[in-house]
Formats: structure tokens, C-alpha cells, sequence
């Protein structure tokens, strides 16, 4: 495979490519196509087949809808759904919001503070949940909010903030200083600035760093399984584990409740995806 | 400079409340000869930009800095499910769990389990994140051409990145089933016997690193090909005319050229290998046995599924693990500087 890559590197002028590296290049994209397909291929089928047949090698056999009727039906399916939007969108809201002037101010001034302050978003970023769940924990526990979707907001804010503020600063920094230096000559003062000029600028950025907080949350499992307990308060992390445990496997309904959480955060993924990475990688490479 | 950010990450260590103190005092510190006249001076220039901080300081402080803190205090006494404050019902019980002091940090270090979890961590990061940064690299090499039906091939690539992981952790769950997964009736079909893809400690530990991998390319990739699209074509046209062959360029253009690219996304890919918790979790709860269970998992361990649950011992090892990445980072940071990275 390194071999390939090799030989096949450099941008050589078009069609000087000999067929035996060009079919090499098509078989291993083909390959490589298939494994990162098959898997979420193959739940989908499997959604698809009656749950008696869920375990069969069968590409399609009796094609029906019972997993999603039986799903929506008889389980609490929804109500993990709903906890999973109302947990993941309040977040992102809040996250967005408080983090956004921080990312301004880190990507435009240079003020005392500003390079603790960047170690302290970068830190936080790496700290693992295992030092924050027993307190906080704890903290849910004390404050009655365990099982509730709002502690679980409040938790997700500690991963949501430093990271929102990292990205924004990325993105902030791709928009020239000449703008808020425009500004300051008209007379605004840098929260005129930010608010008038720079934000309406950014919107494309603070809505990727949104879908971005969103779907951390989304598919947050750690404080989720800990945090919540009882079928109703789970959220789709934790409902999932229900279907597939230890002892029995429910894989109809597994492969349903798969296909209805990713098919609409893969829809929008893929349209955001490019600028996903331009975010992340802008926040980290200029920090 | 260098003895002056080790001093900001030591202190961005015990406790993020203190940011908003910094900057004046150091200030202070600066103007020696007038201290109240640069503290104001100070205020004058810098407020705008330390209100728009506040917030994310203040937030921080509060449900970062606390629990860390706390955590922290946690990890020097005995508490557990029987001896924190509780309420049951009604009533009311205090806590009475007591200070301890270093006693789990001897005790976790003393037991071989703590460096058993330890080393197969690190393999388990060190094999993760250089696969997934070899193939990932491959693949954006070979997206970077002009060929047709790039764009399918990409979005094809991409998808594992799009499904939230912990559904495509239980689809592989269902891949890798011992009896009815697709995996082991296919290779039943070619007549090798089934492989216990997650009952076996070395097969679950191939098997975890694979779902990983294959988890982990997409970011990668992506990551990489951006690199790749900002190297100059002149570079590489003006190396062919001076005869340098596919192999030298790869190493004295591409390479060089994806360097920030590459530090980021490793440094990006090390912390979260080393905390990915669900891929674990989920897959094979740490099993079979304790035999792929890493230090997070074990952490989770400890507060949530062991019985009495051990909030200590919890704590002892959340304190160590983020001493190891803080020491990680250090260390990289130091190494890029020194090779004349800015970062």
C-alpha cells in the first residue's frame, strides 16, 4: 500500500499515468471505498429485513418496515430522541454563545493573560472525562439534577466551551484585521465592532463550531451513561446499550434506531464536513 | 520564553479562577517602579479584551476549575458510595469519608493493574494513531490526483466520520458477533472457523485498534488533504525538471510541507485515542476479562460499575491520566520548538 503511494505520488501533467498505476489506484480507493461503507451499509440492510432474518447473510430478504413500526412503537425510542435534541441543541446554544467574544478577544488582542488563558482551552481539551465525572457527579447528585436533562447540559458545557472558543478564534483569524480597523475609524468601539462587523461576518463559522458542538454531544456516551439511568430519562447513548446488553440482542431494533440517529447527522455532515476541518486544524496550527 | 510557558501550563493546572487575577498582577509585576499607575494603564488598554474573556473564564472556573479542584481533593480521601453526603428519601446523611493523603496514589502505583493498563494505553494509542495516520496519508495522497470519480471515493471515505460513533461502534458490535456476525459467516463460507473477533484478549485487542482505525481515518484524511492542496504545484513541477523521482519528492516536498498539518493532527489524535472512551466502552466493556480496559475505562470503573463504588480511587486515576497528557504535551511542545515550530 506505502509502495503505492510512493510511486504514485507527485502531481505528474495529466494522462501520464500508466494503466497499471492507474488500476492500482482504483483498486485500493475501491477497497479502502468498501470497508468505510460496508458497516453502516449493512445496518442499514439489516433495518430493513424482518428481525427474525436480522442475523442472515442475505443482502435483502422480505424487505419491510416492522424494526422502525416496532421501534417508534414499543420502546422509548423517542422520548431518548427528544432528550438527545433538547440536551445536544441546548448546549450548542450556550456553548455558541458564551464562547464567542472569548474567541474574538483571543484571535484579535493581545492582552495579559491571553496565553494562560489559550493553555487553559487547550488543557481543558484534553482533560480526560475521568477527572471531572466522580465531582461532578457529585455536584448533580447534591443539586438534585441527576437524571435530568439540565445536568447533563451543564456537563457538556465543560467540553462545549473551551472548545467552541478554540474553534471561533480559528475562524475569526481568517477575517482580515483591516475590517475591525474600518471600524474603529468610523468610531465603533471592539464590541461595536464585534457585534456590527465581525460577528455577521462569521456566521458561517459559528454555525460549523455549532454543528460541531451539537454532534460531541450528540454522541457523548461517558457522562450519558453514568448521568442517566431509567429507561425514559436516557438519552440515544444510552438507549442504544439497552437493545444490545450483555444477555439478550435486540438487533432489529439496534439496526432501526441506527439508522434513524445517523442518517440525518451524516445528511448534514457531509455538507459541512470541509469546512470542519478549516476550523480545526486553522485553530490549532495558528494557536 | 521556554521556562515561561512551562510556568503558564503548570499554572493553568491548579485552577482556571485564578486567570482573571493573572494579567493585572503581572502587569504589576512589569511596571515595577509605578505598580498602582500600570495596573490602571493596564485596565485602560486591556478591559475590552478581558471582558469579552470573562465569560469563558468565569464558566470555566465554575464547572471546570471547581470539579477540578474537588477532584483533586477527592483523590487524597477515602470517599465512596457508602460515605458521601447522600440523601435518601428524606434524610439527610452527612458525609464521613476522611483525608487520606497520598495513600491511593502509593496504593494504585504500588498495583501492577495501574502499569498493565498503563503500557497496553499506550500501545493502544502508539498503534491507533500511527495506522490511522499511514492510511490516511495514503488516501489523501491518492485523492489529490485528477482521476475520475474522485469525489465519489471521497464521500465514500469520509462516511465513517458522519455516523455518530457509538452507533457505528454497535454496528461493528454486530459485525464482529462470534456466532451470527457477517465477518465470521463469511469466512465460514471460505472455510476458515470462526474467529472470537471480541471473546478472545488478542483478537478484542485487534479488534478494538481496528474500529478505531477505521473510525479515525476519515478526520485524518480530510485533515491531510487540505495540507496537500496548499503545497505549491511549482514545487513539485520544478523538482521533476531537476530529476528528483516520486520518492524525493514525497520526502523533501509533501512531507515538509504537511508538517503543521501533521503536528496538529497527531497531537489532535494522541489525546483523544488515548481518552476514547467509547470505542471501548462499548465494544467490549473492557473485556474479555480486563484485557482491553485503559486507564479512562478503568477510571469509569472504579466510580460506576465496581461495587462499592470507589469515587477515590476514581479521582486517583483521573489525576494520573491527566498528568500523563499534560506531561505529553509538554514534552511534544518542547520537541516541536526545538525543531523551530512557532506553536
Amino acid at each position: 500500500m506505502t509502495v503505492t503511494t510512493n510511486e504514485t505520488q507527485a502531481a505528474r501533467p495529466r494522462g501520464s499515468r500508466s494503466p497499471l498505476a492507474s488500476f492500482a489506484l482504483h483498486a485500493t480507493l475501491v477497497v479502502a471505498s468498501v470497508i468505510a461503507v460496508f458497516p453502516v451499509l449493512w445496518i442499514l440492510l439489516t433495518s430493513l429485513k424482518p428481525a427474525k432474518y436480522a442475523i442472515t447473510t442475505d443482502f435483502v430478504k422480505e424487505p419491510t418496515l416492522s424494526n422502525y413500526s416496532h421501534l417508534l412503537e414499543d420502546s422509548h425510542f423517542l422520548s431518548w430522541f427528544w432528550n438527545s435534541v433538547l440536551v445536544a441543541g441546548v448546549t450548542t446554544v450556550l456553548g455558541v454563545f458564551i464562547a464567542a467574544t472569548t474567541g474574538y478577544a483571543v484571535s484579535r488582542f493581545k492582552f495579559p493573560g491571553m496565553k494562560p488563558l489559550m493553555w487553559t482551552l487547550l488543557i481543558t481539551q484534553m482533560f480526560p472525562m475521568a477527572i471531572l465525572i466522580v465531582p461532578l457527579y457529585n455536584l448533580m447528585g447534591d443539586l438534585g439534577l441527576l437524571n435530568q436533562p439540565l445536568g447533563l447540559i451543564i456537563t457538556y458545557l465543560t467540553i462545549a466551551v473551551p472548545f467552541c472558543a478554540w474553534m471561533m478564534k480559528g475562524f475569526f483569524d481568517t477575517i482580515p484585521v483591516e475590517i475591525d480597523e474600518s471600524g474603529r475609524v468610523d468610531g465603533l468601539n471592539p464590541f461595536g465592532t464585534f457585534w456590527r462587523l465581525i460577528l455577521p461576518l462569521a456566521k458561517p463559522g459559528l454555525a460549523v463550531t455549532g454543528f460541531y458542538a451539537f454532534i460531541t454531544a450528540w454522541g457523548e456516551v461517558a457522562y450519558a451513561s453514568a448521568f442517566m439511568v431509567g429507561e425514559e430519562n436516557l438519552t440515544l447513548a444510552g438507549g442504544l446499550q439497552t437493545f444490545v446488553t450483555q444477555y439478550t440482542s435486540n438487533w432489529g431494533a439496534m439496526s432501526a434506531a441506527s439508522v434513524l440517529i445517523a442518517i440525518p447527522a451524516a445528511v448534514f455532515f457531509l455538507f459541512a464536513q470541509r469546512h470542519l476541518v478549516a476550523g480545526m486544524t486553522a485553530g490549532a496550527t495558528k494557536g | 520564553m521556554a521556562a515561561d510557558t512551562s510556568r503558564s501550563v503548570a499554572k493553568a493546572a491548579d485552577g482556571e479562577t485564578t486567570l482573571a487575577a493573572r494579567g493585572p498582577s503581572r502587569t504589576t509585576a512589569k511596571n515595577a517602579g509605578s505598580p498602582r499607575g500600570g495596573l490602571r494603564r493596564a485596565l485602560a488598554t486591556h478591559w475590552y479584551a478581558w471582558t469579552m474573556a470573562a465569560p469563558v473564564v468565569l464558566v470555566l472556573g465554575v464547572i471546570v476549575g471547581w470539579p477540578l479542584v474537588r477532584g483533586i481533593y477527592l483523590s487524597l480521601t477515602n470517599a465512596n458510595e457508602r460515605n458521601v453526603a447522600r440523601t435518601i428519601g428524606v434524610r439527610h446523611i452527612d458525609a464521613t469519608y476522611e483525608f487520606v493523603g497520598l495513600d491511593n496514589y502509593t496504593e494504585v502505583l504500588g498495583d501492577p493493574v495501574f502499569w498493565q493498563r498503563l503500557v497496553w494505553t499506550v500501545v493502544w494509542t502508539v498503534a491507533c494513531v500511527s495506522l490511522t495516520f499511514v492510511l490516511g496519508l495514503t488516501l489523501a495522497t491518492m485523492l489529490n490526483r485528477q482521476f475520475r470519480g474522485r469525489a465519489a471515493y471521497r464521500m465514500a471515505l469520509i462516511l465513517p466520520w458522519a455516523v455518530p460513533g457509538f452507533v457505528s461502534v454497535f454496528a461493528w458490535r454486530f459485525l464482529f458477533n462470534r456466532d451470527n456476525g457477517i465477518l465470521n459467516k463469511v469466512l465460514d463460507g471460505g472455510g476458515i472457523s470462526a474467529i472470537p473477533w471480541l471473546d478472545d484478549p488478542t483478537w478484542a485487542k485487534l479488534s478494538v485498534i481496528a474500529v478505531n482505525v477505521w473510525l479515525g481515518i476519515p478526520f485524518m484524511m480530510v485533515a491531510l488533504l487540505g495540507g496537500l492542496q496548499s503545497i505549491p504545484g511549482e514545487l513539485y513541477e520544478a523538482a521533476e525538471m531537476d530529476g528528483a523521482g516520486p520518492w524525493q519528492r514525497f520526502r523533501h516536498i509533501t512531507l515538509p510541507g504537511l508538517r503543521a498539518v501533521s503536528m496538529t493532527v497527531i497531537l489532535l489524535s494522541t489525546i483523544w485515542t488515548f481518552n476514547m472512551f467509547p470505542v471501548i466502552f462499548l465494544l467490549t466493556r473492557g473485556g474479555p476479562g480486563d484485557s482491553t480496559e485503559i486507564l479512562v475505562t478503568q477510571a469509569f470503573r472504579e466510580a460506576f460499575i465496581a461495587s462499592p463504588r470507589d469515587f477515590a480511587g476514581s479521582a486517583t486515576w483521573g489525576v494520573l491520566i491527566l498528568g500523563l497528557l499534560m506531561i505529553f504535551a509538554l514534552v511534544y511542545r518542547r520537541s516541536l520548538r526545538k525543531q523551530g515550530e512557532v506553536w
